[in-house]
């Protein structure tokens, strides 16, 4: 059984991570140790709330470094949900300039509305469009929805690191991956089976 | 495209007024968790667990209570009542919460908002804004405690500020509508909607899904919360978006 990592820096819903790896078959571990990170065979890194804040508690508990340990340095499988997905980018312009983990190019920027029916943050249930071929998306049909809840996103700089697009203030790219790395801007945990299927889908990576 | 959500809306009492003390905890938890299982089962887009009487008693959220919720809640669930801290909001939200949903203590400190949004982004704070209207003339009050206090507050003012303070959702609920069925207040529900960039979740009084249509369209809303339509009649959230769907409006299905 894969045992999980959940990484907690104070800043969210680490309950319902939990709960849906546990409904998954993983075994969660809530924690914020690099003794339970090296044990880890999968790593989440969850989150809401703003970029510069979340950064600033990573950093103070020493987890960008043990977490580059474990994610590049020993290649363990690893899923970024909503801000989690955000510090993969270089930099973040929430809460003020902030550099985050860097491990896919790009920056985090506000979402900009093209009509005034698109209202920010975005909430609720929106498509998304996987690229072939992406782990995270066996057992999906293109397009179903899943739960989005935030008001920035991660721009890519390189369009390979795409997975997955979702259509709304012009499209923002919901999935991102590069190798053994992921990110979703959407809740797996919170988007009923579809999400739980994703989540089955990055246990079994 | 984004779709339009509706929410079933769970009223706990958690205590009640009336029945006082005597509800034992498991039998509490046992009927809000029959109707969370079942509403997780249905795939209903979001949930609304609202403890009305928490501010009343001046409780703190029973976290114990949400915890277990929570635990059979794989979609967003948004707590209010009795939220007086940022600290309230942080417990909630380790145990499983998505959002919370402030009220009274929004009306008596808006710079809660204001810190929670800070520390926990505008995404999770819903500005749960209670209304009344004048009799017999075209202005509605800000309510708290559960509706029985009226503030003197310009629903669409305060809307605003609760915007400016950082809430990234507003549910506007009419006092006098709830629980009747006859319609939302579709005025001031446009009006709040005009008066604000962030979604509005139009709440109180919804009888049928065309009220939910005219909510969304007249009404100018993003989503549409409803209690009694769901728990005392019939009908359900798959069908409201059935109906929706044959009116045109986007939803998920």
């Amino acid at each position: 059984m894969n045992k999980v990592a959940i990484v907690d820096y104070g800043m969210c819903n680490l309950d319902s991570v939990a709960r849906a790896v546990e409904e998954c078959g993983g075994r969660p571990v809530v924690t914020d140790r690099a003794s339970d990170l090296a044990q880890a065979n999968r790593i989440i890194l969850p989150g809401v709330g703003s970029f510069a804040d979340g950064m600033a508690r990573i950093r103070e508990r020493k987890l960008d470094e043990i977490l580059k340990e474990q994610v590049l340095g020993q290649r363990i499988p690893f899923l970024g949900i909503c801000l989690g997905m955000q510090f993969l980018a270089a930099k973040g312009w929430e809460g003020g300039e902030t550099q985050g983990l860097g491990w896919i190019e790009g920056e985090v920027k506000k979402l900009a509305p093209q009509s005034p029916s698109e209202r920010i943050p975005h909430i609720g249930w929106n498509e998304v469009a996987w690229e072939d071929g992406c782990p995270l998306s066996r057992g999906i049909p293109q397009n179903k929805d899943f739960y989005f809840v935030h008001s920035f996103h991660l721009a890519c700089g390189r369009p390979q690191d795409v997975l997955g697009r979702t259509p709304f203030c012009g499209g923002f790219a919901s999935v991102v991956g590069r190798g053994h790395i992921f990110g979703v801007q959407f809740h797996p945990e919170k988007s009923q089976k579809l999400g739980l299927q994703v989540m089955r889908n990055f246990l079994a990576y | 495209m984004l779709k339009v959500r509706v929410m079933p809306t769970v009223l706990h009492k958690n205590m009640g007024l009336v029945k006082g003390k005597r509800f034992d905890s498991w039998r509490r938890v046992g009927s809000a968790m029959q109707t969370i299982k079942v509403y997780n089962m249905r795939e209903v887009d979001e949930m609304v667990f609202m403890d009305i009487t928490a501010t009343l008693e001046e409780r703190e959220p029973d976290y114990n209570l949400i915890d277990d919720l929570a635990d059979e809640c794989f979609m967003p669930l948004t707590v209010g009542g009795g939220i007086r801290t940022v600290d309230h909001v942080r417990r909630l939200l380790q145990v499983g919460a998505d959002k919370v949903a402030v009220n009274t203590a929004a009306v008596e400190n808006p710079g809660l908002v204001r810190d929670v949004a800070r520390r926990f982004g505008s995404q999770c704070v819903v500005a749960s804004i209670d209304v009344k209207k004048k009799p017999g003339q075209d202005a509605w009050d800000v309510c708290t405690h559960s509706g029985t206090r009226p503030r003197g507050l310009d629903p669409v003012a305060f809307a605003r500020e609760m915007e400016r303070q950082g809430a990234g959702e507003i549910l506007i609920t009419s006092v006098d509508r709830d629980g009747t069925m006859e319609n939302y207040d579709l005025d001031i529900t446009r009006r709040v909607s005009e008066a604000v960039s962030v979604p509005v979740i139009a709440s109180g009084g919804a009888g049928s899904y065309e009220h939910m249509y005219q909510a969304l369209t007249v009404g100018q809303a993003s989503a549409v919360a409803a209690a009694s339509i769901f728990h005392f009649t019939e009908q359900t959230p798959l069908e409201a978006k059935r109906y929706l769907r044959s009116k045109g409006i986007c939803v998920r299905l």
